[in-house]
């Protein structure tokens, strides 16, 4: 199958008083329609970044500085600004951290969706946009009352499928979810991830779910890819990433994972997370790694395909290469 | 000798509206015992409107119950005067949700630790009180010297959060309330959270609720479990008993929804019944009435709690053959 999402070098940084942050380097990605893809990686790692230069909503001091968003055959960063609003919910979706927040308090839910769709098709006749709208509040399990309800009179985890229903409302090809549940408490969160998965399913997008719950992710997605400092250090299938992590700082994230079967054992990452804007020479995780060699403190490892699929970027795969 | 903290039926109901008065139920009868020369850690858990944060607010003296006492060493802690408020401000601490709001951005995080040594009078002078700093910094496996003198954004959330259970720990409580302490937490610091919350415990005999909805986490550190739904006791009991082998409909729910990080253990193929109930429950009944896949027509009156094992009681009538426990004995089940 042909990819129907493309991330080719994308570099991102923010510029402060202390000097560039390098948020996103150098950052290479694709998705196939329907596949869904687990973004991880520790806060500051440039998770965030990454979706919200999908959406090119990053705002200075930070700069888009190279590479492309390609999704559908549109490179996103070739668009005009008046394209990209076009592009934005219709070939693209954004579903925020905390997204229930995002609605407003004053206007029916139902205006607010059909708010979207005007936005971006002036021809359509206000019974068949309803008639859209309403479609879409049943396809995340939620009632056609719903349409004419205030935000105040729903839960949480109402509030944040009306948020879903707004985003696929135009059924885009690629949906970025940024900790859609991290709000929600469990039972909650496995009803809008069930949710996710049945719409995406339905029309086809790729998905991006953004987190650091490695449970979510053996849950949801098929694939992961470990963020760190900004860069891309695995990208596996979801099995072979909790069975057999290849890069240390994977192997490190998965060992610190709880489950049933080590109670009481605690094996946290040493070391703290470098600051972007005095990241180590070489691989930016060497200082916590317990593999490390000469050659990582100099030079930088690049991502290198193993088989099945599979990327890492560590030396300790490029010498056996 | 009196307990620790004793519960006497505790109830706590949120009023509404001025004239048509609506009320929410958020603790409903609670009794608990915890013994002083036994240190613990009890997980209180439950998903959000169930009481947990509730409980922890009546613990601290933050809000009165609106009925039923809650003693501290024997005494009700909301007629605590003069020097006892003091000393029950003192040995009954919490570290909350959010390691970045408690925070005042415009001090360093010195600030966080001098003011309770100023405020109880714990050091002579300036030395000791920066020793007792240190001391306690470390004992949480922070580093003194990367901490103190620094602002609270030069800071990494796992290592404020840590500031949050050191400065607790500088006032050498006997209780410690730890509300969801690594929610917000990345998941690779969590460990060491847990870990230093759990060697309070175990080294400084410092007895722990932890109150959480992640079941995960609070099987990892604690010993016994209470769930509670819209404020009623669901299940008590060993966490091991518990986790592994849930009774009660909704601690069945709960665990099934956890998302484990096991690619053989996928996520419960039960069906989730119903959303959470819109409308506010008033009937006497059991709680999870209106949710629950097993509803029978007996469930209209709140079931007691059935002790299933030594150490694992549900409030759930398909367990009505074995006896009963009065809500009295709630503790006898949560071992130590």
């Amino acid at each position: 199958m042909t990819p129907i999402m493309k991330i080719i070098n994308l570099q991102v940084s923010y510029y402060t008083d202390s000097g560039r942050a390098r948020a996103l380097d150098g950052v290479s990605l694709s998705l196939e329609p329907g596949e869904k893809l687990g973004l991880v990686g520790e806060s500051g790692s440039g998770k965030s970044t990454m979706a919200l230069a999908m959406m090119r909503m990053i705002k200075p001091p930070g700069r888009i500085e190279g590479g492309q968003v390609i999704v559908g055959g549109t490179d996103l960063t070739a668009l005009s600004d008046d394209e990209m609003l076009k592009a934005r919910l219709s070939k693209i979706s954004y579903i925020p951290q905390g997204a229930m927040n995002s609605l407003n308090p004053v206007m029916r839910i139902g205006a607010q969706m059909v708010d979207a769709i005007r936005a971006h098709n002036h021809s359509i006749s206000g019974s068949e946009m309803e008639e859209l709208c309403l479609q879409t509040l049943e396809s995340v399990d939620l009632k056609r009352s719903v349409f004419r309800m205030y935000a105040h009179e729903l839960s949480g985890g109402m509030k944040q499928r009306v948020c879903i229903a707004i985003g696929v409302l135009l059924k885009p090809q690629m949906i970025i979810a940024d900790e859609p549940t991290s709000a929600l408490d469990v039972v909650t969160q496995r009803q809008v991830m069930e949710t996710i998965d049945r719409v995406q399913d339905k029309i086809g997008a790729a998905v991006i779910l953004i987190g650091h719950d490695m449970g979510l992710m053996a849950q949801f997605v098929d694939k992961v890819a470990v963020m760190y400092a900004g860069r891309l250090m695995e990208v596996s299938h979801v099995r072979e990433m909790f069975t057999d992590p290849k890069h240390p700082y994977a192997q490190a994230l998965i060992k610190s994972l709880p489950n049933l079967d080590n109670k009481g054992i605690f094996q946290g990452i040493p070391g703290m997370a470098p600051a972007l804007l005095r990241l180590p020479r070489g691989c930016a995780f060497h200082p916590r790694c317990e593999h490390m060699m000469e050659i990582c403190q100099s030079v930088r490892p690049d991502l290198i395909p193993l088989t099945d699929g599979r990327e890492v970027s560590c030396h300790l795969y490029s010498e056996a290469n | 000798m009196p307990e620790l903290l004793e519960f006497n039926n505790v109830s706590k109901v949120y009023s509404r509206g001025l004239i048509s008065q609506t009320s929410t139920v958020a603790l409903s009868n609670l009794y608990l015992k915890l013994k002083e020369d036994q240190p613990t850690i009890v997980t209180v858990a439950g998903e959000s409107g169930s009481g947990k944060t509730t409980l922890a607010m009546l613990l601290l003296g933050f809000i009165p119950p609106t009925s039923g006492q809650i003693l501290y060493h024997g005494q009700d802690i909301n007629t605590l005067k003069g020097e006892e408020k003091i000393r029950f401000r003192r040995e009954v601490q919490a570290v909350f949700q959010d390691p970045f709001s408690v925070f005042n951005p415009f001090y360093t995080v010195d600030h966080l630790l001098t003011v309770p040594i100023k405020k109880f009078k714990l050091a002579k002078s300036k030395s000791e009180a920066r020793d007792r700093m240190v001391e306690s910094l470390r004992a949480v496996g922070l580093h003194p010297q990367d901490i103190l003198g620094r602002f609270p954004h030069q800071l990494s959330g796992g290592q404020r959060q840590r500031i949050n259970v050191a400065r607790a720990l500088l006032l050498q409580p006997r209780l410690l309330v730890a509300d969801e302490p690594v929610s917000m937490v990345d998941a690779s610091l969590r460990a060491n959270i847990l870990e230093t919350l759990r060697s309070l415990q175990s080294d400084y005999g410092v007895t722990i609720i932890y109150i959480t909805h992640d079941l995960t986490t609070a099987y990892h550190i604690a010993r016994s479990i209470i769930v509670l739904y819209h404020g009623a006791v669901m299940e008590a009991g060993d966490i091991d008993t518990v986790i592994k082998s849930p009774q009660h409909p909704y601690t069945k729910l709960l665990i099934d929804s956890i998302p484990w990080p096991d690619i053989n253990r996928r996520w419960g193929a039960t069906e989730i019944k119903a959303q959470e109930s819109e409308t506010e429950d008033r009937s006497p009944g059991c709680k999870f009435y209106a949710r629950c896949p097993f509803a029978m027509e007996k469930c209209k009156f709140a079931p007691p709690l059935f002790r299933i094992s030594e150490f694992q009681a549900a409030s759930c009538y398909l367990y009505e053959q074995h006896s009963p426990v009065e809500a009295e004995r709630l503790s006898e089940l949560l071992p130590v």
